[in-house]
């Protein structure tokens, strides 16, 4: 099984690669008009102090999303350095 | 038969570019999603049939449930069109081309305009256009709007594609499409039409971003640029409206007064100190309201708006409000209105509600004159800047008091913040010439229609009964004033003061032109008198009040009609002028017992 954490607790400048959505539909619809999809790898650009929101990029588009959405996205982490995500779980922490 | 395109796509793809493009109509530009909230037409020549051509808001999905998705939803459903315009980020086909699979569920003829061309070439992105046509099965086109580039063919295929759907057609019943089965179909095209290099080196967004959005730096880069730009207005317009108002001037002395000096003594007055004074002196505000405009445009294409509601959403999460409500806060210093319609893509209506009971407050360009009027005429030179940056300071915390006392709802339903950051991008000359030619029209427009009735009024108000000398307690407007006496004399605004805050009332720029029929002097004389008249606390006072006291009644009628009844219209107007009279009073009455 691979451990998976949620979008808001990676830190910036890691990859990951998303597994899990528990929103609403409407949330899912429109995360998923904005790139955030099963299966994408996306990346956390930044996060801003104060508990505000995350900067995440999904293939040409940058979004960016409050900690308490992305808290509904469930992603695996992966190692940035690599360009596909490893696909065995002791690459990925 | 008329004909009609509809042109979709997301928000922030760059329709309102194109429809500018093609119409040589003028939309608002600006790097935010989701700046199109009305519907804007124009009528375009294709070959030899004239088209009408609608500019829908941006549409992320057709399930999407804002306000503005609702109103392109809704008429993509019922209203009869030749077809669909699309328009795509060709640099973002990976996510946007799945609402073409969408729209294509609809049956109604569609053709792609993937935009940003420029963008994509220069990020090495390659699409084989042919197999990509081929495989949906409809014409697509590369353009590139903000340069023209693929304009002209663009055109060509539009006339072909007219020829070959020449009647109106209504969208089928939706099948519900399968959004998984999208997703499968979506990649797979995607792979077999879409280079995109695997290794993108950092753009120079991402090194600005590193700056820009640095997690301390970010504040008060954002604080001093804000700044900067006020400073740059008010250097850039403070002498062009000096240079305008001393041409006004001369013009009335040495040629208008002349040639009206055989007419009655009150028609004189009508003329001169009604309605040239009051009009010219609104009139100088001119030259400094487009350098004010330019300046927002500028702002609004670099994409930096985005930016601040990144940086903004933490503290506005705290008020019930979101990045968002910032960035229209921010908008509302053009123009309060359109600031309001810009909610429309917030989902919660509790929050949109609070976000435009809070916009009134953002110190817009007709309150903008006032103040420029009152600083330079009672401050010094070094110091109105900074009583002027004091004044946006205050309007901002009233806002925020606002939104935390009546956060209420709002606080709970918190809509989910999630939305684009586009690049950073240069606007280019044509947008910005376009620009200020629409502000400069619409302030004209203004100056030529209600300020001539306000200017109007005041003057019969103030020269009436014609015996009485005029704005004296016997007139009309005097007499009105005492009645207002008692609210108005612990904020330390006289009863003259008073009378052109009833104008201001209807709208904020009618104060300077009142105030100028009022004292029957304009421009340069008018700074002279006001300086005599008031000293630094009471002018302080009345700026305040007048920042906070009401919405003017644009305003008012789109909070009524955008939150769907009068309750928060009422609610915002008792408001308004509680806190203005409390601000005020606490200052005057403050400042007084300081100074002593
Ligand atoms: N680089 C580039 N930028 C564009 C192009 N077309 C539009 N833009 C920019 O994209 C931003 C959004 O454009 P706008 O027309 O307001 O998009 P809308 O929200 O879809 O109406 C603006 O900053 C435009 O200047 C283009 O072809 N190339």
């Amino acid at each position: 099984m691979t451990k998976l954490c949620s979008l808001n607790t990676v830190p910036a400048g890691r990859c990951c690669i998303i597994m899990r959505i528990d929103a609403d539909s409407d949330l899912t619809a429109r995360m998923r008009a904005l790139g955030l999809q099963l299966g994408r790898r996306i990346q956390v650009m930044r996060r801003s102090p104060f508990q505000g929101p995350i900067q995440v990029r999904s293939g040409q588009t940058d979004i960016i999303i409050r900690r308490a959405d992305a808290a509904a996205v469930q992603v695996r982490p992966c190692d940035p350095n690599i360009e596909h995500c490893p696909a065995n779980e002791s690459e990925c922490n | 038969m008329s004909k009609r395109i509809a042109l979709v796509g997301m928000p922030n793809t760059g329709k309102s570019t194109l429809f500018n493009r093609l119409t040589g109509a003028g939309a608002k530009v600006g790097n935010w999603p989701g700046l199109t909230v009305e519907l804007l037409s124009a009528k375009l020549l294709l070959g030899d049939s004239m088209v009408e051509l609608v500019d829908l808001p941006g549409l992320h999905n057709l399930h999407g449930f804002s306000e503005d998705e609702r109103v392109a939803r809704h008429f993509i459903e019922t209203q009869p069109v030749n077809g669909l315009l699309v328009v795509l980020n060709a640099t973002q086909l990976e996510r946007q081309l799945a609402l073409v699979l969408q729209l294509k569920a609809l049956g109604l003829p569609m053709l792609l305009a993937l935009n940003m061309a420029d963008e994509a070439a220069s990020r090495g992105i390659r699409i084989q256009l042919d197999t990509l046509s081929e495989k949906l099965g409809l014409p697509i086109c590369l353009v590139s709007a903000k340069h023209g580039h693929g304009v002209p063919e663009l055109r060509q295929a539009l006339t072909a594609w007219l020829h070959r759907h020449p009647d109106l057609a209504t969208a089928q019943a939706r099948v519900l499409a399968e959004d998984d089965n999208i997703e499968h179909t979506l990649d797979t095209l995607l792979a077999q039409t879409v280079h995109v290099p695997p290794v993108l080196s950092p753009s120079h967004t991402d090194r600005l971003d590193s700056l820009l959005l640095h997690p301390w730096l970010g504040l008060p880069l954002f604080f001093l640029i804000m700044l900067t730009v006020f400073q740059v207005v008010y250097g850039l317009g403070a002498p062009l409206q000096d240079g305008f108002g001393w041409l006004l001037d001369a013009v009335k002395t040495r040629w208008l007064a002349p040639a009206i000096a055989g007419l009655p003594a009150w028609a004189i007055s009508f003329l001169l100190e009604g309605l040239y004074d009051g009009i010219g002196t609104v009139m100088t505000f001119l030259p400094i309201i487009v350098v004010f405009f330019l300046a927002m445009a500028v702002v609004e294409d670099s994409g930096y708006l985005a930016r601040a509601a990144f940086l903004m959403d933490a503290l506005m999460s705290r008020m019930g409000l979101d990045g968002r409500a910032f960035v229209l806060q921010l908008m509302g210093f053009g123009c309060n209105v359109p600031a309001m319609m810009g909610a429309r893509v917030i989902r919660s209506r509790a929050q949109r509600i609070l976000t435009m009971m809070t916009i009134p407050f953002s110190l817009c360009s007709a309150r903008l004159q006032v103040f420029l009027f009152f600083t330079t005429a009672v401050f010094s030179p070094r110091a109105a800047p900074w009583v002027l940056f004091s004044l946006y300071v205050i309007s901002f915390a009233v806002t925020f008091l606002t939104a935390w006392i009546w956060r209420g709802r709002a606080r709970h339903g918190a809509d989910p913040l999630l939305m684009e950051l586009p690049p950073y991008r240069l606007p280019t000359l044509s947008v910005l010439t376009r620009q200020s030619l629409r502000e400069s029209g619409h302030f004209l427009r203004q100056a030529g229609g209600f300020i001539i009735l306000g200017v109007a009024l005041v003057w019969f108000l103030t020269h009436f009964p014609l015996d009485a000398a005029p704005a004296s307690p016997a007139t009309l407007a005097g007499r009105l004033a005492s009645l207002m006496e008692p609210i108005f004399s612990p904020l330390g605004i006289d009863q003259l003061l008073s009378i052109a805050l009833l104008f201001g009332f209807v709208a904020k720029e009618v104060v300077i032109g009142a105030l100028a029929v009022i004292y029957g002097a304009g421009g340069d004389q008018l700074s002279g008198i006001l300086a005599q008249r008031l000293d630094w606390i009471q002018a302080y006072s009345f700026m305040l009040f007048t920042l906070v006291y009401t919405p003017c009644l644009s305003a008012l009628a789109t909070l009524r009609r955008e939150a769907g009844g009068s309750r928060y219209m009422w609610a915002s107007l008792v408001w308004s002028l509680g806190i203005a009279w409390l601000l005020s009073f606490a200052f005057y009455q403050t400042a007084r017992a300081l100074t002593q």
